[in-house]
């Protein structure tokens, strides 16, 4: 067994505060106490917390929109996250972005993006930059299989590949870009194939499991940052819940999804802590209180805090003001 | 006549647009079997089948590239764009590319795509759901650009970008969709592109606004009317080719004019209608020509109430000028 129990009830409590905190913010959008857009990673957690669990911390990091998973598999405090939910002065972007655009520089999280297949490049440059300075860091680059049908993935990672940048391409496939199944949009579904056009080394793994995330992210991130140029890796998964808050979800059956959730990540890797006696229920009981007392906080946090000051809407438009 | 929301008069433009041109064909992403993720287009695919309505990848360019081609080849696609702010992947083909086809063939061929897409806030959706590009459009020559903000306008004016010769960006406000109310006349029924409507009557000042804000322009001039301030409400309804007549004949009568929208202020249309109005109307002006617009920021999340126009605004801005 290739996980110390210190990190594998680590990686258990990482993807059960993701899972807690985005219910709870589901029943605050449902409050109508967050606004907007709310797209949820239920379901997903294992890759964001098996990449995380990989990658250095100085590591840079570019994902897409739901993005909840990444920032707090990455340590941010869940207050911030949900607070920024809230529209709150005290949110990670103070409100300005919402849900969609979480970033924290000190982190080297360079934010979610809503413009599907945007970040692409702009990870490309963030890892250019890298190979430049001289800095032994990976930029991996997190989008779902839909952004693999649109302009920016092929010609950002054609450019990765012809300056053999550091950079690690994580394809999170959950079936469907929004209501479109990727069968019906995309002539390739086994996603990871599209990297062979461009010489990139690529692999698909079960993204429910945490721990194979983990692995095929640190072997191909340590490839990367050796010089060996970019890596795509496609994790397969499935989202539970629908494409964003208010989504009918008549595109799949209820079986389906019923189906899926018997491979539900967490539940696997509970599985697997008992099953090989790393952990007693008596502990995972523990992480949950725990768990619970943390999402709580930041809830409150969320509540308790002041909206922003009008004056905040013109100000970082540049750099003088 | 019946009632119906914005969001219907649009459907049925659509419903009766396919029914009577067997060349008009959808496209988009989810507009098929999902009906559009506001479910504009419900219904039509079972309708009209899978090659009239087609859900396409994700990939607007791709799209909007391939709509050029289809109309160029005597089609008439009208492509759905989910969000404005997704039109940028686009922007290149729309700019390069569907503008340009008839000017650079010398009339030798055009093509007739409509890119309908929901513009402005209103719903939080923050920094990529809520934009509103159309200055751009307007600047790019070659481009029919519309927005309605009633639902009669809305089934006409798309009836007639349906049915014109040349390229239109459809502009649909969807802060609108379901709030707004009106009487759509059943059947054919076509609002000439490139006339404004006079929304209401007045002496004293006319107020220019479109999509989202023209019921706010109305509002404020209820608001006005309370201090005895008589306002001339004008929503363009077509941008591009703008109904300049129309404006100028109000302000030269009124002497005094607001311009309002949403998007932000500098350089935007508004900008292009302040302009037009003193190059034609400059000896009757009794005050300068206001803007009330959203601000020269990104489009906030959490601020988008203080980023919006209200009618408390326009109303300042309506005072101004009376006190001048
Ligand atoms: C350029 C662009 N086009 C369309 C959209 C609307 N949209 C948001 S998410 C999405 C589906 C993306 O699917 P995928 O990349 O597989 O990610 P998932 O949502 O499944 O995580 C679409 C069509 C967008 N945000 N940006």
């Amino acid at each position: 067994m290739n996980v110390a129990r210190t990190e594998a009830l680590d990686l258990h409590r990482k993807m059960g505060l993701i899972r807690r905190f985005e219910e709870r913010a589901e029943e605050a959008y449902g409050q109508g106490k967050i606004g907007g857009f709310l797209h949820l990673y239920i379901g997903e957690e294992a890759i964001a917390v098996g990449a995380m669990a990989a990658l250095k911390p100085d590591d840079d990091v570019v994902t897409h929109y739901r993005d909840h998973g990444y920032v707090l598999a990455r340590g941010i405090d869940p207050g911030l996250v949900m607070a920024e939910l809230y529209g709150k002065a005290t949110g990670i972007s103070k409100g300005k972005g919402g849900s969609m655009h979480m970033a924290a520089v000190d982190r080297h999280l360079w934010g979610g993006y809503a413009i599907v297949g945007g970040h692409i490049p702009l990870a490309v440059g963030l890892a250019l930059a890298n190979q430049y300075r001289n800095l032994p860091r990976v930029v991996t680059c997190f989008f779902g299989e839909g952004a693999t049908n649109i302009g920016t993935f092929y010609s950002g990672l054609n450019m990765a590949a012809v300056w053999k940048v550091p950079l690690l391409a994580i394809v999170e496939n959950n079936r469907y870009g929004m209501g479109t199944a990727v069968e019906r949009a995309s002539a390739v579904s086994d996603i990871y194939k599209k990297a062979a056009c461009l010489n990139i080394p690529s692999v698909q793994i079960d993204g429910n499991d945490v721990l194979a995330v983990r692995d095929a992210v640190r072997e191909m991130a340590d490839k990367a940052r050796a010089g060996g140029g970019p890596r795509l890796i496609e994790a397969k998964t499935y989202r539970f819940r629908g494409h964003s808050m208010g989504d009918p979800q008549r595109y799949r059956t209820k079986d389906e999804v019923e189906e899926a959730k018997a491979r539900d990540p967490i539940l696997l890797w509970r599985n697997f802590l008992l099953g090989n006696r790393i952990a007693e229920e008596a502990d995972l009981r523990k992480i949950s209180d725990g768990i619970e007392a943390e999402i709580e906080t930041a809830v409150r946090f969320a509540e308790n805090s002041p909206p922003p000051d009008p004056s905040e809407l013109c100000a970082n438009v540049l750099v003088a003001e | 006549m019946p009632q119906a929301t914005l969001l219907q008069a649009i459907h049925d433009a659509l419903l009766e647009g396919m029914a009577r041109d067997p060349r008009v064909i959808l496209l988009g992403e989810d507009v098929g079997r999902e009906g559009g993720v506001f479910r504009m287009t419900q219904g039509l695919m079972r309708r009209f089948g899978q090659e009239r309505v087609i859900d396409t990848p994700l990939n607007e360019g791709g799209i909007i590239g391939m709509a050029i081609g289809m109309a160029l080849n005597g089609m008439r696609p009208v492509v759905e764009i989910e969000f404005a702010d997704f039109i940028y992947p686009a922007f290149d083909q729309i700019v390069s590319e569907l503008a340009k086809m008839r000017y650079r063939s010398a009339g030798q061929f055009t093509a007739p795509v409509v890119v309908r897409t929901p513009s402005g806030g209103g719903i939080k959706g923050g920094h990529y759901h809520s934009q509103s590009p159309e200055a751009y459009f307007v600047h790019t020559s070659g481009l029919t650009v519309v927005m309605p903000s009633t639902p009669a306008d809305a089934k006409g004016l798309l009836a007639s970008a349906m049915g014109g010769e040349d390229p239109v960006i459809f502009l649909e406000p969807k802060a609108l969709y379901r709030t707004v109310r009106g009487e759509v006349p059943e059947g054919e029924h076509r609002v000439p592109i490139g006339e404004a409507r006079i929304a209401r009557s007045g002496d004293d000042l006319t107020l220019v606004a479109w999509g989202a804000m023209a019921p706010v322009a109305e509002k404020a001039a209820g608001l006005a009317a309370a201090e005895g301030v008589s306002v001339e409400v004008i929503d363009p309804r077509t941008l591009w080719p703008l109904d300049i007549g129309t404006i100028v004949g109000s302000v030269n009568r009124t002497g005094r004019a607001v311009i309002l929208h949403e998007a932000p202020r500098s350089c935007g249309f508004g900008a292009e209608v302040a302009a037009l109005i003193q190059e034609r109307c400059f000896l009757h002006l009794k005050a300068p020509v206001y803007r009330v617009a959203g601000f020269d920021t990104p489009f906030p999340y959490a601020l988008e109430k203080s980023y919006l126009p209200d009618p408390r605004r326009v109303l300042a801005a309506v005072r101004a000028a009376m006190a001048f």
